[in-house]
């Protein structure tokens, strides 16, 4: 099977998550071997993808975590009836 | 491996959710602290400003708290978490009447084709990178102008690392959409990033970084 390239962009998420069927990914991956512009929509679309996922895109607003900590204290100080309140449930899955 | 696994070795999280069950609440504070970040990330994805996706994460860790006997123990503990945050999210935006889209398969607009930003080179870009703000801002608003269907999956796949089935799950989709969505996501961000990330850096600034 020989690919076009705009063929080849509609596997590039498939082929990133390994998802593709043997054969497919077989022809595409022969594209990629002799096409330097779907080599590097792949590239930079893969080194994207592990800039997006790096915690230090979003980070948390100051002070977060006190707020969230201090809060949840309270409400268990205060609200213990709250762990009560599903009595039909079992006490734990496992 | 996932970074929850490389953020948190030997955690036991089934012995430690037994453990609150059973009184010792204390170490829910430390069950939950791995996943601060995803769910406020996923709350703001949701809320668009920032006091309002803070008030979000804290009612979904509060309401998981309140529902942790309720945990069957089928999906890992931060996807149930994450799955209560988003129900918490779209709660507070039906209540302030601005929920636009809901769980829908198959949206207008959904069935066009998207192509990447055309480039003949790459080089690769190492994630110090993101010790710059222009970059983590760059990253930021093409995150954020991605229309709400695309983000969503994006951000469960690709950030927090939920594999296929456990974003469909969440989203209330179908696999086939999770696929569809998450294969555009990827290439309309690649298509806003790729030229403003090379252009951003010119080839003799690159060893800074290494």
């Amino acid at each position: 099977m020989v690919l076009e390239c705009k063929h080849v962009w509609d596997y590039i998420s498939g082929y990133l998550d390994d998802a593709l069927p043997h054969e497919v990914r077989e022809s595409v991956q022969r594209h990629l071997e002799n096409c330097e512009i779907c080599s590097a929509i792949l590239d930079s679309t893969r080194n994207i993808l592990v800039l997006t996922a790096d915690n230090r895109v979003f980070e948390l607003p100051v002070g977060f975590s006190d707020r969230l900590h201090a809060r949840l204290a309270r409400e268990m100080e205060s609200g213990s009836e709250g762990m009560s309140g599903d009595p039909e449930l079992p006490r734990h899955p496992n | 491996m996932t970074k929850a696994d490389i953020q948190t070795p030997m955690r036991d999280e089934a012995q430690m959710i037994a453990a609150i069950l059973a009184g010792n609440t204390e170490l829910y504070h430390e069950l939950i602290r791995p996943y601060e970040l995803a769910v406020y990330r996923m709350a703001l994805s949701y809320m668009k400003n920032e006091s309002d996706a803070e008030d979000v994460a804290q009612e979904a860790f509060l309401k998981a708290f309140r529902k942790l006997s309720a945990f069957r123990g089928e999906s890992k503990f931060s996807t149930w978490l994450i799955s209560i945050t988003l129900n918490e999210a779209r709660r507070r935006l039906r209540h302030q009447g601005t929920l636009r889209f809901e769980s829908l398969d198959e949206p207008p607009g959904e069935a066009g084709h998207v192509s990447p930003a055309i480039l003949r080179d790459w080089r690769e870009i190492p994630s110090e990178a993101l010790e710059r703000n222009e970059v983590r801002e760059l990253l930021q608003t093409a995150i954020n102008h991605l229309s709400p269907i695309y983000r969503q999956v994006l951000l469960l796949r690709d950030v927090d690392q939920l594999n296929i089935e456990e974003t469909a799950t969440v989203l209330e989709i179908s696999l086939a959409s999770v696929k569809v969505r998450l294969h555009r996501a990827r290439i309309m961000l690649q298509k806003e990033l790729a030229p403003k990330l090379k252009s951003l850096n010119p080839e003799r600034r690159w060893f800074q970084w290494s």
